[in-house]
């Protein structure tokens, strides 16, 4: 359920940016960036099947409220209600609320309006609130245990996901040929890239002045950014342990010594390493072992 | 989905174009009543959104305003100390061609304006060469002694200039005055901007607005440029005089954007000629300083010395080459209106060039023949004081009673160096929403432009309108409001039309 909701968040966030920075360069025709969004969810291919022409309201529509695509938003915030339905017992009922508002928000909105009044109504931003609202309410309703380590660690997961794709989706995309660096364009959509990740503000008081290199770092490797791979996989690596009282150092099943082992490749790694490695092929391969720790956790923990 | 749904409401919406353009140039509109070629895709949309829906975007716009705390605090108001700035939501449109022109005047004015504040300082060529008489450069209220002989990093004095323009009746664009004081406004002009984008997001795409969003990049780029020599990682902070300034939304918005801390005088010391930043992990150097307070209250071991909003030792340290100011201490010199009617002479002194945009034209009252025609057509003049700014100390001689004349007359008398006078300018009118129909009010054009290794001037700025009908006066402290600036290189499509096309000298197409 929390990864859902997680996923829902993250949408609205995209989207958001997106529709900002497609109005900053409007030499871009067509779709345009929404191809880039589009690989970030990794559902271009779907969407050039679903919508043969691909403008950008297509784009929209297809990320946010298409009921047939499994990483719309609608789909999502579908699937996380349904989620919540099945452990309803052990939700606090603030947390089931907010769960079913936000559905219904969502839903209310995939009916009524079109694109130009849902940014009027500030669509996007209630999702994006009532996204992080959830955290708030899980700590400070839930009694601390099972239940709770669970939702965070979707949550965790999911932004270890994300973070890394926007990274490795936008980064060739926007190195700049040589005469472009340091121009005003240049500067918008580094901006912009840190934007979709929540991290410019970070990002700022960290480095300053924005450089590929730093904006790589941060994504990947801060220890202080509430996203970055590094710091998610950590906190992750602690709720599981948490559940059955792992010592640091040992692990009881396959989830908890491939989630220990990511953590600790993540703990010690350097940017400069990742550079000689080559960026897409490490964050390739880290997406692919994020996906087998969820795999590893439902086989462990849940399937019997 | 796919475009706005044709309900029949939309068809009958002919109300918000009813428009009374007046005896005045307007931004939007032709004298013939159509608009120009490059405002039309904004006639449509008003004319398709109607007055109804029009109205409940710009109560949205308000409210978002307002939850985001883009606001102003006014002063001796005790009951509502919280203000937005008040905006209105059709944009001013300026055209890509037009706004080239006014970036290479604007980069020329600040290159001679910086030449002669350096000058001032040092050399005095331009007293020398017999331009300014050396009392008025003396007699201006920013020139600072203690500034006499400073180089500061790079020769660079002016970092920040505002300089006002605006349009007359004859559609020529003229600069008004030049705010080299920490001008205030341009986080205003960017939330407008993001709040537009969703105001008119299908508009705005069409529209090929030029951004301005990388304003906070480029401002932190020039303050690391300016930081002193021999520092790789320069640490930059915004100084302001406190949260109880009518600014300070402006500060805390800048400084969040570029990641710099924000710092009121208590936060920092001086100790070994450096400047230090206090913090819970002892004492950081801070290499550049964006002061938002004025010079007379930076230091008060050189300036006022019951300055509560000021660091002590601070030119110690400025002179002593550790830590740069931004704008330099004594860049005041250039925002006193007197000297402003010199800038065309620096243009032509410093950089031998003609200026590219014109002054509007100004009486010296400090010159005798010049105060006498000034005070024989008070009725008639717009008098104000070199000193002030924000629309205080003026006079609007056909909006004024006899007794302000009178005033004023005797004001001009006893210290005429104090005064200059200008003809009550007909400035241009652009539309602004007034409950569901369009009326015409003055509007002026406040750009911004940064001046670090190369000049940077981000296309548009804040446009300052009199919301009150009939007014001249623009500053948000007399009743003024804002719009968002559009520079708009339109439909490429259009690129053929020849109305478009065919303008060698933009100037005299201009407007009207």
């Amino acid at each position: 359920m929390s990864r859902y909701l997680e996923r829902v968040q993250s949408i609205a966030r995209l989207i958001d940016v997106q529709d900002q920075l497609g109005m900053d360069q409007p030499d871009t025709p067509g779709l345009g960036k929404w191809e880039a969004l589009m690989r970030t969810t990794r559902s271009y291919e779907a969407f050039e099947k679903a919508y043969p022409e691909a403008t950008p309201e297509d784009a929209f529509r297809f990320l946010t409220f298409d009921p047939e695509q499994p990483n719309s938003m609608f789909s999502c915030m579908t699937a996380a209600r349904e989620n919540a339905r099945s452990i309803r017992e052990i939700l606090t009922s603030e947390l089931w609320q907010q769960v079913n508002e936000l559905y219904h928000t969502i839903r209310l909105a995939s009916s009524e309006l079109n694109r130009e009044d849902q940014l009027q109504d500030r669509f996007l931003d209630k999702v994006k609130t009532s996204g992080l609202s959830f955290s708030g309410i899980v700590e400070g309703t839930m009694a601390s245990g099972e239940a709770r380590s669970w939702f965070r660690l979707g949550q965790l997961i999911e932004r270890a996901d994300q973070t890394p794709r926007i990274l490795d989706v936008k980064y060739f995309v926007l190195l700049p040929s040589p005469e472009d660096v340091g121009t005003p364009m240049d500067q918008i959509q580094w901006a912009g890239l840190l934007r979709s990740a929540s991290a410019l503000q970070v990002y700022r008081g960290e480095f300053g002045a924005i450089t590929p290199r730093h904006v790589a770092e941060l994504l990947l490797f801060s220890h202080i950014f509430p996203r970055s791979a590094r710091y998610c996989i950590r906190e992750a690596d602690q709720e599981l342990r948490s559940v059955l009282g792992t010592q640091i150092g040992y692990f009881c099943n396959p989830a908890e010594q491939l989630l220990g082992q990511v953590n600790s490749q993540l703990q010690y790694a350097t940017i400069d390493e990742v550079f000689n490695h080559g960026l897409h092929e490490y964050i390739d391969t880290l997406q692919t072992q994020i996906g087998l720790i969820g795999q590893r956790i439902d086989q462990s923990y849940f399937s019997n | 989905m796919s475009s706005l749904p044709q309900t029949p409401e939309i068809t009958q919406r002919s109300k918000v174009i009813e428009y009374d353009l007046g005896q005045f140039c307007d931004e939007m509109y032709m004298p013939d009543g159509k608009p120009h070629p490059w405002a039309l895709g904004l006639q449509e949309t008003l004319n398709a959104l109607g007055s109804r829906r029009l109205a409940k975007r710009q109560d949205a716009a308000e409210r978002a305003l307002f939850d985001m705390g883009i606001t102003f605090n006014v002063y001796n108001d005790e009951a509502a100390t919280e203000k937005i700035f008040p905006i209105d939501l059709i944009p001013r449109l300026v055209r890509g061609q037009e706004w080239d022109h006014i970036e290479r005047g604007l980069h020329q004015r600040v290159r001679a304006l910086n030449a002669f504040i350096h000058d001032v300082y040092n050399e005095q060529r331009i007293v020398t060469e017999g331009i300014i008489p050396v009392e008025t450069i003396r007699s201006a209220e920013g020139f600072l002694e203690p500034c006499i002989g400073l180089t500061p990093p790079q020769g660079i004095w002016c970092h920040i200039t505002g300089s006002d323009l605006v349009r007359d009746e004859r559609g020529a664009l003229m600069v008004l005055e030049d705010n080299l004081r920490c001008p205030s406004g341009v986080s205003y002009a960017l939330a407008n901007r993001n709040q537009m984008k969703r105001t008119f997001p299908n508009l705005f795409r069409s529209s090929r607005v030029r951004p301005i969003s990388h304003y906070p990049s480029m401002l932190l780029q020039m303050l690391n440029q300016v930081a002193p020599a021999g520092n790789n990682r320069p640490n930059a902070a915004v100084l302001t005089p406190g949260k109880y300034n009518s600014a300070y939304f402006e500060h805390s918005y800048l400084a969040r954007k570029m990641g710099c801390k924000l710092v009121e005088g208590g936060d920092l010391v001086v100790e070994d000629e450096r400047v230090w930043m206090r913090t819970t992990m002892g004492l950081q150097p801070v290499d550049v300083i964006y002061r938002r307070i004025d010079d007379k209250f930076l230091d008060p071991e050189v300036f006022r010395s019951d300055s509560m909003l000021g660091v002590k030792g601070l030119m110690r340290a400025y002179r002593a080459g550790n830590v740069s100011l931004v704008n330099a201490p004594g860049t005041g010199v250039a925002d006193d209106k007197l000297i402003y009617t010199y800038v065309p002479d620096m243009i032509r002194l410093y950089l031998d060039e003609e200026p590219i945009l014109p002054n509007v034209e100004t009486y010296r009252c400090e010159d005798k023949a010049q105060r006498q025609h000034v005070l024989a057509n008070l009725d008639k003049l717009v008098v104000k004081a070199v000193n002030e700014a924000g629309g205080y100390g003026m006079l609007v001689g056909p909006h004024a009673t006899k007794a302000e004349r009178e005033k004023f007359a005797e004001l001009i008398t006893h210290a005429p160096r104090d005064y200059i006078a200008q003809p009550t300018l007909q400035l241009s009118r652009a539309p602004v929403l007034v409950e569901d129909h369009l009326e015409g009010r003055h509007v002026d054009l406040r750009p911004y432009i940064l001046l670090g290794s190369e000049v940077v001037v981000v296309p548009g700025g804040l446009t300052r309108v009199a919301l009150k009908k009939g007014s001249l006066v623009v500053n948000s402290s007399q009743g003024g409001g804002s719009k968002d600036t559009w520079v708009v290189d339109g439909d490429p499509a259009m690129d053929g039309d020849p109305a478009i096309a065919a303008d060698p000298d933009v100037t005299d197409v201009a407007s009207c």
